[in-house]
């Protein structure tokens, strides 16, 4: 947006009130191309987890806002966030999702890479005479920085280390951590998918408890009495609460915020089965902490703009146009653990995640309401004032009951303040 | 080529697709092993289902709550639910042991739902075990893949079993 009125008469800092949004949020192509620039090249924006890119030469490409950048490994072990252009005539130097190689071949005219962006090889070079000096032209590097094997990338060489960025978050991404039950954490595969919406709808809804017992009703019915009473948490003794930066976490079952502990309770039935097996190759202190690890962390945390470790794996959001998002929803295993326990894992993210789990296909179904519904009116306002009669500071921020909004006025006052800088 | 044992396992699957198409999943579960699994994966080449993510890897349990949820009413995505209309062709017997057959065809499935039509093609790989039965019922799904032909890429949500 050049100037920062938009078509209702609103200013940019207008659109975003303590207890509300402006419906333009949703729908205006000019706000979202604005949001790329403001927000996505503006700020610490996840790109991988370490365990996706174990090796060197290791690779992942994706997309920070709509910018393809490929995230790789060098022989040196050292992390690379690339954007994905050859220098030449801008053509994409890696394909393919995740992989292996040891340089990167622009297929155009063949200009080749190393892994850490250095231009190599440019094929016929003497047309160039002394016009085309190498050094000048690596493929663009990005800043990276890394916490708890959480791979982060920006543009920008001025804005604070990843570290402050995250803040309080990093106690919480510390204990997320806790679900390799002992083992590393390993990202296992994921489920993507896209809904036609905008992209804020999904970040709302990883702070949303509200939505829960309605929207996964038919989740509950799959699930045995046990679960569905763990899961009944809307009015339960949760919170929410703003880490600042526009992190949130919310926490559904305190009971399951620190995985190591409480490791004396009772095995909940729906593992019997599990840990039994686990008995054969484990000593019982270990096949009560692999588990309960197994279980999944009781808590959603949102690392604004685009990844949340949510229970039992990680969200992943990537903006496709202001009416259109593609979701990841990646599966977090063992790495070197046991095989009955990883493959519970991937059973129940299967049961509820993906385009044919219990669970997200509603969420999916509700977010592209929101969009449709969006369309609606000519000036109308999207309610986040939720829990704020009882919100209270904190240490960290400020916390309301699990049902609250406090995780989305969070994430809307942090866009406010990228956007209107 | 065995052409009887080719309309046999073809007549069997047609008929699974209509009773899929026709939401008929009472009679569509009674079509299966106990010990029977229907996979969507999510790498078209994968085997190891059991130590892979996929889309869906369904024992009987996990089968007979998918076939309840969809006519629960609890769901949102699936009320009302999608119509699909699916042609299956090109059947070829991979394998045949004598006691159970292995038959890949293709299948087309379009689907329509709230003002919007999709389109999913897919190759079907089924292990069918022989029941020995003469009364046109004669196999017992074992495994059935259904290997999306985008399936390892971004999807949109599916409500109806594929």
């Amino acid at each position: 947006m050049t100037s920062q009125t938009t078509s209702k008469g609103h200013t940019l800092a207008d659109l975003v009130q303590h207890d509300r949004v402006h419906t333009s949020l949703y729908t205006d192509p000019a706000i979202f191309e604005d949001e790329m620039e403001k927000v996505f090249a503006n700020t610490w924006v996840w790109v991988a987890h370490a365990s996706e890119i174990p090796e060197a030469g290791s690779y992942k490409t994706g997309y920070i806002g709509r910018q393809p950048v490929v995230t790789v490994r060098d022989r040196k072990q050292q992390v690379h966030v690339l954007l994905n252009r050859c220098r030449h005539r801008a053509a994409t130097v890696c394909e393919g999702h995740k992989g292996k190689t040891n340089s990167f071949v622009c297929p155009y005219h063949g200009w080749s890479y190393s892994l850490d962006g250095a231009l190599r090889g440019v094929p016929s070079p003497e047309s160039y005479g002394d016009l085309l000096d190498k050094a000048d032209y690596p493929l663009v590097k990005l800043r990276v920085e890394e916490y708890a094997g959480m791979i982060f990338a920006t543009f920008k060489d001025d804005i604070e280390p990843l570290v402050d960025f995250l803040g309080p978050a990093k106690k919480w991404m510390d204990l997320f951590m806790k679900q390799g039950g002992g083992f590393p954490i390993k990202v296992g595969g994921e489920h993507r998918f896209r809904f036609p919406g905008n992209w804020k709808i999904q970040l709302e809804n990883t702070t949303d408890a509200y939505h829960f017992p309605l929207v996964h009703k038919s989740f509950l019915s799959s699930v045995d009495k046990q679960t569905e009473e763990m899961l009944d948490f809307v009015e339960g003794p949760g919170f929410v609460e703003d880490l600042g930066n526009g992190h949130s976490v919310m926490v559904m079952i305190p009971d399951l915020v620190d995985l190591e502990a409480n490791l004396d309770a009772p095995i909940p039935e729906r593992f019997a089965a599990l840990a039994e097996e686990l008995r054969a190759d484990y000593p019982e202190d270990q096949v009560r902490r692999i588990v309960r690890a197994v279980g999944g962390s009781g808590f959603n945390l949102n690392i604004f703009p685009n990844i949340a470790c949510s229970m039992a794996f990680f969200r992943v959001l990537r903006p496709v146009s202001v009416t259109e998002t593609e979701i990841h929803h990646a599966v977090i295993t063992m790495d070197g653990g046991p095989e009955a326990g990883n493959r519970a894992r991937l059973r129940m993210h299967e049961h509820f995640q993906g385009p044919m789990g219990f669970g997200t296909p509603d969420d999916s179904e509700a977010w592209e309401r929101v969009q449709k519904g969006s369309n609606a009116g000519t000036d109308q306002w999207i309610l986040l004032n939720r829990g704020l009669a009882k919100e209270q500071e904190t240490a960290d921020g400020r916390r309301s009951d699990v049902s609250a909004e406090t995780g989305m006025r969070a994430a809307y006052r942090q866009w406010k303040k990228l956007m209107t800088a | 080529m065995n052409i009887e044992l080719l309309n046999q396992a073809s007549a069997f699957i047609c008929q699974e697709a209509d009773m899929l198409d026709h939401g008929e999943y009472a009679e569509w579960l009674a079509l299966w092993e106990d010990k029977g699994l229907y996979i969507v994966p999510i790498n078209p080449d994968e085997t190891d289902f059991a130590n892979t993510l996929n889309y869906a890897c369904d024992d009987a349990k996990m089968r007979s709550l998918r076939v309840a949820r969809l006519g629960s009413g609890e769901s949102i995505s699936t009320s009302p639910a999608p119509r699909t209309i699916r042609s299956v062709s090109r059947f070829r017997i991979l394998a045949d042991d004598g006691t159970t057959v292995t038959v890949r065809c293709a299948q087309n499935l379009r689907e329509f739902r709230k003002e919007i039509q999709k389109h999913y093609t897919a190759n079907l790989t089924y292990t069918l075990v022989r029941t020995g039965d003469a009364e046109g019922d004669s196999f017992r799904i074992q495994q059935k893949v259904v290997r999306l032909l985008n399936a390892s890429d971004a999807l949109q949500c599916i409500g109806y079993i594929p």
